[in-house]
């Protein structure tokens, strides 16, 4: 048996749910506190309580949190940051941080260093590295006070030396500094790399305190069990990894509520409909995994090139602002606000909520507040929700055949009839704690993505060898063994070159193995 | 002859992807370059063919190399530059204009750098209206043409001058080169008269491109279908519509080899496209129904923002629309099919003309 607590620490609110192994034992939704610790005790007292469970049963706790996200898009608590990249002569025509937003660049300072060294494709240096440039980069880091930094090598992922020489002389040379070589997050691609490194850097110091504030919520209710958070793709790291890769939470928000659908749902191929209080999430399922983007995906304005899930938002959730002459639903939103300004509540606000409340399609706060709205507008603010959804569903299907939709999230009430063009309609049982559920449920992974010379081995070499070290770095982040598989390989001859190299990615993932205490 | 501003490479870009045919290239670091040679030294100057004299020195020059090493070993800026000054120094003469290659993929942008960089205009065409391998498959071939005297130079300064007696020799020693630089280099060839590009090269391509990317641009800013408005900007054809279901590669004599199978969704559900590539996706099979062979220029396209996949990024899942465009005429002689044709390629299928193949089938 295990015992594992899923928690999503949200912008508004933090929802934690309690689960013995596949079944959900208890749940609650509280207000996200401005110190986090608070709002998290908060579900974990209750979800703990109301179950009678011991602290000292729970196997593990999953957060999931956009909070690293959020920090990018509105440009704050980021680090003053530089970013160091490996290459000369070659990458001076496009410096670090060259196809930025102007403001976020701005706002971590802009400095930039291009020195000496990296790799050509097959591993040959490009030019040797000079010490002297990096102990000059260090003096210019200590006279600007500067301590995080993120090393790019141009081919690094064939090649790691270089940035990890350079992160070793950094260390030495800059007392207190926070070093992110670009091997260690990216893949081929040395902007978009570089890019998330820089993301990654400028974030350590919010992942330090945002972690600690996790591990000492969950501490002073004396739960010893191991802390996890989750990817982007649906997986789990360790709260250590998380502190170092903060840049990897990125996503993880709709992930989690589109796994956490399919789980309490069952369905492994649905769309998914996630509503929220200020906008909805829709995504597809394919085989219980969220349908990954298929274009560079801007974070804050920054093009990276991680994996991520194709998700449409549109501007519908509970507290979306409701006008009438002419009738428009959203984008603007009460959004946490909605406990003091919707009608419902006693507020002077219409919102979607209060209109669902007077639809008697949901049972929310006082329905007297709403006795008096106007029955036309009503039914057509209804027919407006229901228009709105079933378009963004469209827009997400690959084929006019119905698909099954699965609706979540605490704004789901609004959703009232069955959207047109789903097979099924299924709103599961603790459809509102879908993305703490997703996340208690994570697994685990780990991942290769190489160019392999193939002069001297077979394709099937590479890719053995590629499977296995990604088998073993999923055990080695906590994967049961006898769990692991391989879910993604692609192999990608270089085009143009007279054969021999090849790019690998391969992805493990495995259940998580929680030691009963 | 008109501005070309930071702003109008980026529909450049959107557009030569198109024109790509999935290889070529992405133009992304391309534009990044050329934009940020214009951040210093403002607009580039792109003249038309007709306003050339006939005997102008125009001096083609691109990227020659693996776009995937590219992405990663970013240039340093100046090795198209020297690539340019070589060819320039060898001839003695001071060139009236650069000029595109290919204007499908990254060779779309990479000349802007050098217009910007030197103060010189580029002129409004390139030399096959799409993106092929190899440096021999273009229209000054077909008009004899030599490729050489060729430059070719690297980011660490070194740099090469070939002369061959034909232009596949060029490509051979060239490839050599460019792997010795590190599968990336810069390149300066196909000098011409003002009157043999007027003659031997294909016209206002990157003001197409440009016109592409803006309906693309534009359709997405106002919630038109972003595929429908390609198909009409450049007179093609939808083939198919669907999910990339499989995509198997080899790596066979340098290309990089494979086949797409795209799921038939909507009009084309319970059939299966085949979709041949060599860098550059060549041919499209509906069964044992061929739909479009090269030289025709067949494109995928992202079903929701229009944008173009190439052959390295295309993977399982993908939802896709996948046209074909008609391609020069030039392609369509017995010459141009023997450079480019389905047979070259090694597929044993006749070439016919897109337009006859959709007319066979009753319309798209």
């Amino acid at each position: 048996m295990s015992l594992r607590i899923g928690i999503d620490v949200g912008g508004t609110n933090t929802d934690a749910v309690l689960m013995d192994d596949l079944k959900v034992v208890s749940k609650i939704k509280t207000p996200t506190t401005a110190d986090v610790t608070t709002g998290i005790t908060n579900g974990l007292k209750f979800v703990l309580e109301s179950s009678g469970t011991a602290t000292s049963a729970v196997n593990g706790v999953m957060i999931g949190t956009t909070h690293f996200t959020n920090a990018v898009v509105e440009r704050r608590r980021l680090q003053k940051t530089a970013a160091v990249r490996l290459g000369l002569p070659a990458t001076a025509a496009l410096p670090p941080m060259v196809d930025w937003p102007q403001d976020l660049a701005d706002t971590i300072g802009g400095n930039n260093y291009l020195c000496h060294g990296g790799h050509e494709f097959d591993g040959r240096p490009i030019s040797a590295l000079r010490p002297d440039e990096i102990k000059a980069v260090a003096e210019d880091l200590n006279a600007k006070g500067i301590t995080a930094v993120a090393v790019s090598s141009v081919f690094s992922p064939v090649n790691t030396d270089l940035e990890n020489e350079v992160a070793a002389m950094l260390r030495e040379w800059v007392p207190g500094v926070s070093v992110t070589p670009s091997h260690e997050i990216g893949r081929i691609g040395l902007l978009e790399r570089e890019n998330a490194a820089i993301l990654n850097a400028c974030l350590r110091q919010l992942a330090a305190e945002t972690v600690a504030a996790f591990r000492k919520a969950i501490s002073d209710m004396g739960i010893t069990a191991p802390l996890y958070l989750t990817q982007n793709d649906g997986t789990l790291m360790s709260a250590e990894f998380a502190e170092q890769y903060p840049v990897l939470t990125f996503a993880s928000g709709p992930t989690n509520s589109m796994r956490g659908a399919a789980f309490l749902s069952g369905l492994k191929d649905a769309m998914v409909v996630d509503v929220g209080g200020t906008t909805s999430d829709v995504g597809a399922l394919t085989h219980g995994f969220p349908r990954e983007a298929s274009v560079a995906v801007d974070i804050g304005g920054v093009r990276t090139n991680f994996r991520m899930p194709d998700v449409f938002s549109f501007g519908l959730g509970g507290g979306s602002l409701v006008k009438e002459d002419p009738l428009r639903i959203g984008p603007q939103s009460v959004g946490f606000r909605i406990t003091q300004e919707a009608l419902v509540f006693g507020g002077n606000t219409l919102t979607t909520t209060d209109i669902a409340v007077a639809a008697g399609v949901a049972e929310i706060g006082d329905p007297s507040r709403v006795a008096h709205l106007d029955k036309a507008l009503v039914a057509a603010a209804m027919a407006r929700i229901q228009e709105m959804s079933e378009a963004a569903v469209d827009r997400m299907k690959t084929s006019a055949e119905p698909v099954p939709v699965i609706v979540v999230g605490g704004g789901s009430v609004l959703i009232a009839k069955p959207l047109a063009g789903a097979s099924e309609m299924v709103k599961p049982n603790h459809y509102e704690a879908a993305n703490a559920v997703g996340a208690a449920i994570a697994q685990i992974s780990g991942e290769v993505d190489r160019v392999y010379s193939l002069a001297g081995m077979s394709r099937d070499a590479a890719l053995d060898d590629a499977k296995s070290e990604a088998s073993q770095k999923a055990v080695e982040a906590g994967a049961d063994p006898s769990t692991v598989q391989i879910v993604d390989v692609e192999d990608v001859p270089l085009a143009y070159l007279p054969g021999n190299a090849t790019r690998i990615r391969v992805k493990a993932v495995g259940d998580l193995t929680l030691v009963g205490r | 002859m008109r501005q070309v501003t930071s702003e109008d490479l980026n529909d450049i870009a959107l557009g030569a992807a198109v024109l790509g045919t999935g290889g070529g290239g992405d133009p992304y670091i391309g534009k990044l370059m050329a934009q940020s040679s214009m951040a210093t030294h403002g607009a580039a100057t792109m003249m038309y063919a007709d306003e050339l004299d006939d005997d102008d020195l125009v001096i083609p020059s691109a990227m020659m190399g693996a776009p995937t090493v590219m992405v990663e070993k970013v240039p340093s800026g100046k090795e198209i530059v020297t690539a340019f000054k070589a060819l320039t120094e060898y001839y003695g003469k001071e060139p009236r204009a650069t000029m595109s290659c290919e204007a499908g993929g990254l060779n779309s942008t990479t000349p802007f750098t050098v217009a910007v960089e030197l103060g010189i205009p580029i002129v409004d065409a390139d030399m096959m209206g799409r993106a092929f391998p190899e440096l021999q498959m273009c229209t000054p071939t077909l008009a004899g043409i030599n490729a050489t005297p060729m430059a070719v130079a690297d980011e660490k300064g070194n740099s090469v001058i070939i002369n061959t007696v034909e232009n596949r020799w060029t490509e051979t020693f060239a490839r050599t080169l460019t792997v010795d630089m590190g599968c990336s280099a810069m390149i300066a060839l196909y000098a011409m008269t003002g009157k043999q590009v007027k003659e031997a090269c294909v016209l206002g391509t990157i003001s197409y491109a440009e016109r592409i990317g803006q309906a693309i641009r534009r359709a997405r800013a106002n919630h038109l279908d972003p595929v429908e408005t390609v198909r009409a900007a450049t007179g093609g054809y939808i083939l198919w519509q669907g999910k990339v279901g499989d995509v198997a590669r080899r790596t066979e004599t340098g290309f990089a080899r494979g086949d797409a199978r795209i799921d038939g969704t909507g009009a084309f559900d319970g059939r299966s496209l085949s979709l041949s590539f060599q860098n550059e996706f060549l041919i499209a099979r509906d069964g044992d129904t061929v739909l479009a062979t090269t030289p025709d220029l067949i494109t995928v396209l992202d079903a929701e923002t229009g944008v173009a996949i190439t052959t390295e990024t295309l993977r399982y899942g993908y939802r896709v629309v996948v046209i074909a465009m008609p391609c020069d005429p030039r392609w369509r002689t017995a010459e141009g099919l023997q450079l480019v044709g389905p047979d070259y390629f090694g597929y044993g299928v006749p070439y016919i003309p897109v337009e006859q193949r959709m007319k066979a089938l009753g319309g798209r």
